[in-house]
């Protein structure tokens, strides 16, 4: 999908500066912005490796276990298939947590670990009722402190890069929240049906 | 609102010093364990490069075509009248299915607008505060081989267009 998605910006504004007579701006455009693109990524790593640094030690603290720990009780109501103890619950856990703090390559190893424990519970080749609800957790994103954004704004001198904090953080808890609404609303109509 | 632009500046320096005394009273080796880690950032930054250079020439042409302004302006009368900025919408759409492409048509809309412009605290606020639908589907589902996927995708694209409004709402909310 994003590869048709990306090859019609493309084709569509060659098409159109053919009639629109702004091939000379679609040429300008192509070579500038790659190179901007490029000083974006370097201008990057000033942060990612500030912050990937700040987060190991952090995992080595062991403050991502705390968290945990600390939901632990939300997340056992949250996936009522799933009996207490079983393994399924801590690696999501460590999903969970590991997507707070921005670390997706972390969180995605744990995800599909989760996953697979869901998938001895149900035995099928089909989404089970708590695949679906983690599923809808992750989609809506938990990230706390969106770095790379951050650092973007820095990139392009905003006067204050990290005022978007907060409203990220507040839109964050608003879309987790509903997607856990919208999961249990399907579900229950799922199961009025039958 | 003033609370949320506090929490915005207050919030990152304090998890600093959080980690860092934490990591000092578990006897943790900090300043070893963060060069180890930082390594990994500059891997990040590196993989991230080719997806911003496709994603933000393919958006560059599509804009300096006049293309873009075409499109926008057709749809607009309707999305002013909802208070959605019509900018946004190639951000909306993208967002659910890529991760890497969503953050490239947001840096374009930064270095466009500016940062602290609304557009610019809107693509910002909302980059962060959704993930990839489509993407997550396809790697979790695929890796344990779940064929039927029942009402996933629904409550994924439902909770994103959730997301994004909220973002829309409280930017609006906090900035304006």
């Amino acid at each position: 999908m994003v590869n048709i998605i990306w090859a019609f910006m493309a084709i569509v504004g060659i098409v159109y500066a053919m009639f629109n007579e702004t091939m000379d701006e679609v040429n300008k455009a192509v070579f500038e912005s790659a190179n901007e693109a490029v000083t974006l990524s370097i201008g990057l790593i000033s942060v990612l490796v500030f912050w990937l640094g700040i987060m190991k030690i952090a995992e080595e603290a062991g403050i991502l276990r705390g968290l945990a720990k600390l939901f632990r009780p939300i997340v056992v109501r949250l996936f009522p298939e799933i009996p207490k103890d079983h393994p399924a619950i801590g690696y999501i856990l460590s999903n969970i947590t590991a997507n707070m703090f921005g670390l997706g390559n972390a969180a995605t190893p744990m995800g599909i670990k989760a996953m697979e424990e869901m998938k001895k519970i149900s035995g099928t080749d089909e989404a089970s009722r708590s695949m679906i609800t983690f599923l809808a957790i992750n989609t809506s994103s938990l990230t706390l402190i969106p770095t790379t954004v951050i650092a973007i704004r820095m990139q392009y001198e905003s006067a204050s890069p990290t005022e978007i904090v907060g409203t990220t953080i507040l839109a964050t808890i608003i879309g987790t929240m509903s997607a856990i609404l919208i999961d249990r609303f399907f579900y229950y109509r799922s199961t009025w049906r039958k | 609102m003033v609370f949320i632009t506090q929490v915005s500046l207050w919030i990152i320096p304090l998890f600093i010093m959080f980690v860092l005394l934490v990591g000092t009273w578990k006897r943790v080796p900090s300043y070893e364990l963060f060069v180890e880690g930082g390594k990994e950032g500059v891997k990040m930054a590196f993989s991230l490069l080719p997806f911003l250079v496709g994603m933000i020439v393919a958006i560059s042409i599509f804009r300096a075509s006049g293309a873009l302004e075409a499109i926008i302006g057709l749809i607009s009368p309707v999305l002013l009248f909802l208070g959605v900025p019509p900018e946004i919408v190639p951000l909306a759409l993208i967002k659910p299915i890529s991760g890497s492409a969503a953050l490239g048509v947001t840096t374009e809309l930064i270095a466009t607008h500016g940062p602290d412009s609304f557009i610019g605290r809107l693509a910002s606020t909302m980059q962060g505060s959704t993930d990839t639908t489509l993407y997550i589907l396809t790697v979790y589902f695929g890796a344990v081989g779940i064929r039927k996927m029942g009402y996933a995708l629904k409550v994924g694209l439902l909770a994103d267009l959730v997301a994004i409004i909220a973002a829309i709402v409280i930017v609006t909310l906090v900035f304006a």
